[in-house]
């Protein structure tokens, strides 16, 4: 609309000012008098402009543009490296840890067995001994059973020779004495 | 006469009158505004060129974004084919850009307003186009008249149509660019003048539409470089790969 508007607009005043300048030549593009010298300098304006241009400047912004990207491209490739190089790392680090982790378990498991096994081996050492204190203990107590009678034979003979001698003043003869005891043994048993 | 919106666009002599036999190669304002838009490249993009960092500086950046936004059109329009000519499209483009955007300053010159001076460009580009094509397909870039798939009885109507508008390519291609800078400087001055007319009062309407229109110029001006450059990829690319 607006656009519409000014076109109208502008054939409008084209035509006016076509008509108000009729004597002065109208358009001054259609005036040839500088044509030669325009395409002239258009040429040698341009002509340099595009040496220039295609000879210096734009090779060198095509290189930094390059450059730049082969920079970029070689440093994400570098810590594309990195980021592989770590992850490596980071899984040689977890195996470490597991194997490591494995290996106190092993030592754990072992010194558990060793210490169990100590503990077995004493506690059999222990008991053998007790048991041989004990039979030991009982032979004694069996040599004392069985040594017993005679010995208190003696001390009663002895005892009662004793008292003889005290009672009488008599020394007795022993085997007489032992001959009585053994009487009275027999007797009582 | 300064009222005169055509006024703005009137060629005059800067010092000497420099005649080669009858030919007048003066130097007038449109060469003035020729040579400033072509050192402005030339600076700009020397300078966007010096150095080169890893994270460009804002000189450099606006370089290599032109570089690559010009590259990227030709591999898109034309194809990989195209990338000798690159140099050329990019001087044409910036070329008609920086004398488009250099018109839009007040009182400035617009070098493209001029038909004789789009219609050299355009020529070359016919020419130069034509030239690539006969040289890359001898005889058989004629082809191009002749597409494929069409009823032979409507076959010699359509290979004269088809050379018409291939003749009337560098007549298109210059009447474009000249007729939206010429129609856009002119109205600007139209409106400005009736900001002039009108006073306090009544000037307020147009001054609006004159900042709307400086907007719209603006995009015009790159736009119409781009069309320029972007059409010149498109001959380009029939010279190229011949589809027909």
């Amino acid at each position: 609309m607006f656009l519409r508007f000014s076109k109208i607009l502008l054939i409008y005043f084209l035509l006016f000012s076509y008509v108000e300048s009729a004597e002065s030549g109208g358009m001054p593009q259609l005036n040839p008098e500088f044509w030669f010298s325009q395409i002239f300098w258009l040429i040698i304006t341009f002509g340099i402009m595009f040496i220039l241009l295609s000879k210096l400047v734009l090779p060198k912004i095509g290189e930094n543009l390059e450059v730049r990207k082969a920079q970029i491209l070689e440093n994400i490739e570098a810590a594309e490296k990195q980021r592989e190089e770590s992850d490596k790392k980071l899984k040689e680090y977890d195996q470490l840890i597991l194997n490591s982790k494995n290996e106190a378990k092993d030592y754990f498991n072992k010194a558990r067995e060793k210490i169990l096994k100590d503990v077995d081996k004493k506690r059999e050492n222990l008991e053998k001994e007790i048991n041989e204190e004990i039979t030991k203990a009982e032979k004694e107590i069996l040599d004392l059973k069985n040594k017993s009678p005679e010995k208190i034979r003696k001390i009663a003979a002895e005892t009662s020779s004793d008292l003889i001698k005290q009672l009488i003043g008599v020394e007795v003869n022993n085997s007489s004495i032992s001959a009585i005891v053994e009487d009275v043994t027999r007797k009582t048993n | 006469m300064a009222s005169n919106p055509m006024y703005q666009f009137n060629v005059y002599r800067i010092g000497p009158e420099i005649k080669i036999g009858e030919v007048d190669l003066s130097f007038t304002n449109a060469s003035l505004f020729m040579v400033i838009s072509s050192l402005a490249v030339l600076i700009i993009f020397n300078l966007g060129s010096k150095k080169n960092s890893l994270i460009p500086n804002k000189i450099q950046l606006l370089a290599e974004l032109s570089y690559t936004f010009v590259s990227k059109m030709i591999s898109d329009t034309a194809g990989s084919k195209a990338k000798p000519y690159f140099s050329f499209i990019f001087s044409l483009f910036m070329f008609v850009l920086f004398c488009n955007m250099f018109g839009m300053i007040p009182y400035a010159f617009t070098v493209t307003s001029h038909i004789i001076v789009t219609f050299v460009l355009a020529a070359f580009i016919f020419f130069g186009v034509t030239i690539i094509g006969f040289i890359k397909h001898g005889f058989g870039y004629l082809k191009l008249f002749v597409p494929s798939g069409v009823p032979v009885v409507l076959l010699p109507l359509i290979v004269v149509i088809e050379v018409i508008s291939y003749l009337s390519r560098p007549v298109s291609l210059s009447v474009r660019l000249f007729a939206n800078m010429m129609a856009g400087h002119t109205m600007m001055k139209v409106f400005g003048g009736f900001v002039i007319s009108l006073g306090i009062v009544g000037g307020w309407l147009p001054l609006g539409f004159s900042v709307a229109l400086t907007g719209l110029e603006i995009l015009v001006a790159f736009l119409q470089a781009y069309v320029f450059a972007i059409l010149t990829c498109i001959y380009l690319n029939d010279a190229l790969n011949l589809h027909h």
